[in-house]
């Protein structure tokens, strides 16, 4: 108890005090994070209307592939870029294995079946007369698309902050890709496993505290534009 | 009422099948522009399915629709051809949001600005003081006039209604059938009309068929439907005595 309430205090001096590596860890947290994020977003949200919309017969396929996705084990993606990115591996000439854009990879897929899955169930939640009346009034398959999407935002809104968490608070695969770098690919979680290993409890209670309270910040946010939409 | 015109749509041998079961089969059916047809039936009578069609909403599985002489069918028609048509369901399906931005929807997804438009349909409908207001927080009646004032905006050519005024108090049904005959007056908009309410039919409708079953069992001047119906069936569904 003694050290989680050092850990706060020490928390609030490490932000106060402002070190330049501190910062660095958190710019490039919320750089990676993201970036993933933006990624998956511009991608999932299109594909998981697309495939909420479609008829197909193999839909039922594709949405267990991406439901179980969604259960992806993180060190498993990470050990996947890492064989792709890797210098013998098939994209190995990108040269980016241990930079953020290894990273970045790696977090877009783990993210990508949480916010494909979970939009593809909030646009299927959408009653099919809308669909229907959209289509009545003049939309064009685009216009129909995003009417959907803006009929299920507060499900979308959800998607994102459900890959928002998972990626955020992820380890394994970063710590595989990226390697955690000091003042290169070292990003918040993989400086608590760092520094839990070394012994520095505090420090490390402090970044988990700060980690914390980025993702609340951040989910604020977003909640912020899930309530105003 | 606008006397009908020329033939604004033309139904040739129409059959539409869901799960292998024919739910409308319409050998020949002309809907004449400026018009109001009603087509009165009982339930599961084809007459929604009708109106999808009409409305583009799906294919035919056999069978012509012509829409002003051109072949017209679904979604492969062309997009300032199914804008011309347009639906008011029996169930209002408003957006998450408010009066005002329904009503404008449909201008806004034709590019177009409200141009005073919206303000003056909310007025037709009763509407103007609340067109700030959540439109899903409206009653019942309301809904369906932010419904037909969503569909009137946009100026169609043709206006398909789905039962609608079932389930609304009488001040909504008289506000409602007042505004579609002087939008078919004053605009000359043909307007397609399904209900069971065979009195809404014979108050509103130049025209007026039966759909039974899926087949359009007879389809004769209103007056002449309601006082000398050709088909022994009619008699019985607009004296009320039919069972189905």
């Amino acid at each position: 108890m003694h050290d989680i309430l050092r850990g706060l205090l020490d928390a609030a001096r490490l932000l106060a005090a402002g070190s330049r590596e501190l910062w660095g860890i958190i710019a490039l947290s919320l750089r990676v994070t993201g970036t993933s994020l933006l990624l998956c977003t511009l991608i999932g949200v299109p594909v998981g209307a697309a495939l909420g919309l479609s008829r197909l017969r193999s839909r039922g396929l594709v949405t267990a592939l991406l439901y179980t996705g969604m259960g992806l084990p993180p060190v498993v993606v990470g050990l996947f870029v890492y064989l792709l990115l890797s210098r013998s591996g098939p994209l190995g000439a990108l040269g980016w294995l241990f930079t953020p854009r290894a990273m970045i990879m790696a977090q877009t897929i783990i993210a990508f079946p949480l916010v494909t899955g979970l939009t593809l169930t909030a646009v299927r939640g959408v009653d099919p007369a809308f669909r229907q009346q959209v289509r009545a009034l003049g939309a064009t398959r685009v216009q129909e698309i995003w009417a959907l999407l803006e009929e299920a935002r507060l499900g979308v809104v959800a998607a994102v902050v459900a890959a928002f968490g998972s990626i955020i608070s992820e380890v394994g695969a970063v710590m595989l890709v990226g390697g955690n770098i000091e003042g290169r690919t070292r990003v918040l979680t993989t400086a608590i496993v760092l520094d839990t290993r070394q012994g520095e409890f505090v420090s490390a209670l402090a970044l988990g505290v700060i980690l914390l309270l980025l993702a609340f910040l951040a989910n604020l946010v977003l909640l912020r534009l899930q309530g105003k939409q | 009422m606008m006397a009908g015109g020329q033939p604004i749509f033309r139904l040739e041998g129409v059959r539409q099948v869901y799960a292998g079961r024919t739910v409308l089969d319409i050998a020949s059916l002309e809907v004449r522009d400026g018009e109001i047809l009603a087509l009165v039936g009982p339930s599961g009578a084809g007459k929604s399915t009708l109106l999808r069609l009409l409305n583009f909403l799906e294919s035919p599985a056999s069978g012509r629709i012509l829409y002003r002489d051109r072949l017209a069918s679904g979604g492969a028609t062309p997009l300032e051809v199914r804008r011309q048509v347009t639906s008011v369901f029996q169930r209002p399906v408003l957006q998450r949001a408010s009066v005002w931005a329904n009503v404008a929807y449909g201008l806004r997804l034709r590019g177009l600005h409200s141009d005073g438009r919206v303000g003056a349909i909310l007025d037709t409908v009763g509407l103007a003081e609340l067109a700030r207001a959540p439109a899903r927080r409206l009653s019942g009646g309301e809904m369906q006039r932010v419904a037909l004032a969503r569909a009137l905006v946009i100026r169609p050519r043709v206006l398909l209604l789905d039962e609608p005024t079932a389930n609304l108090d009488p001040y909504n049904v008289g506000l409602i059938e007042r505004i579609i005959r002087a939008e078919n007056a004053g605009r000359g908009t043909t307007v397609v009309l399904v209900t069971h309410n065979v009195f809404q039919a014979h108050r509103l409708a130049d025209r007026t068929g039966l759909l039974l079953a899926g087949r359009l069992v007879e389809l004769d001047d209103t007056e002449r439907f309601f006082s000398s119906p050709a088909d022994p069936r009619t008699a019985a569904f607009v004296s009320g005595e039919m069972v189905y």
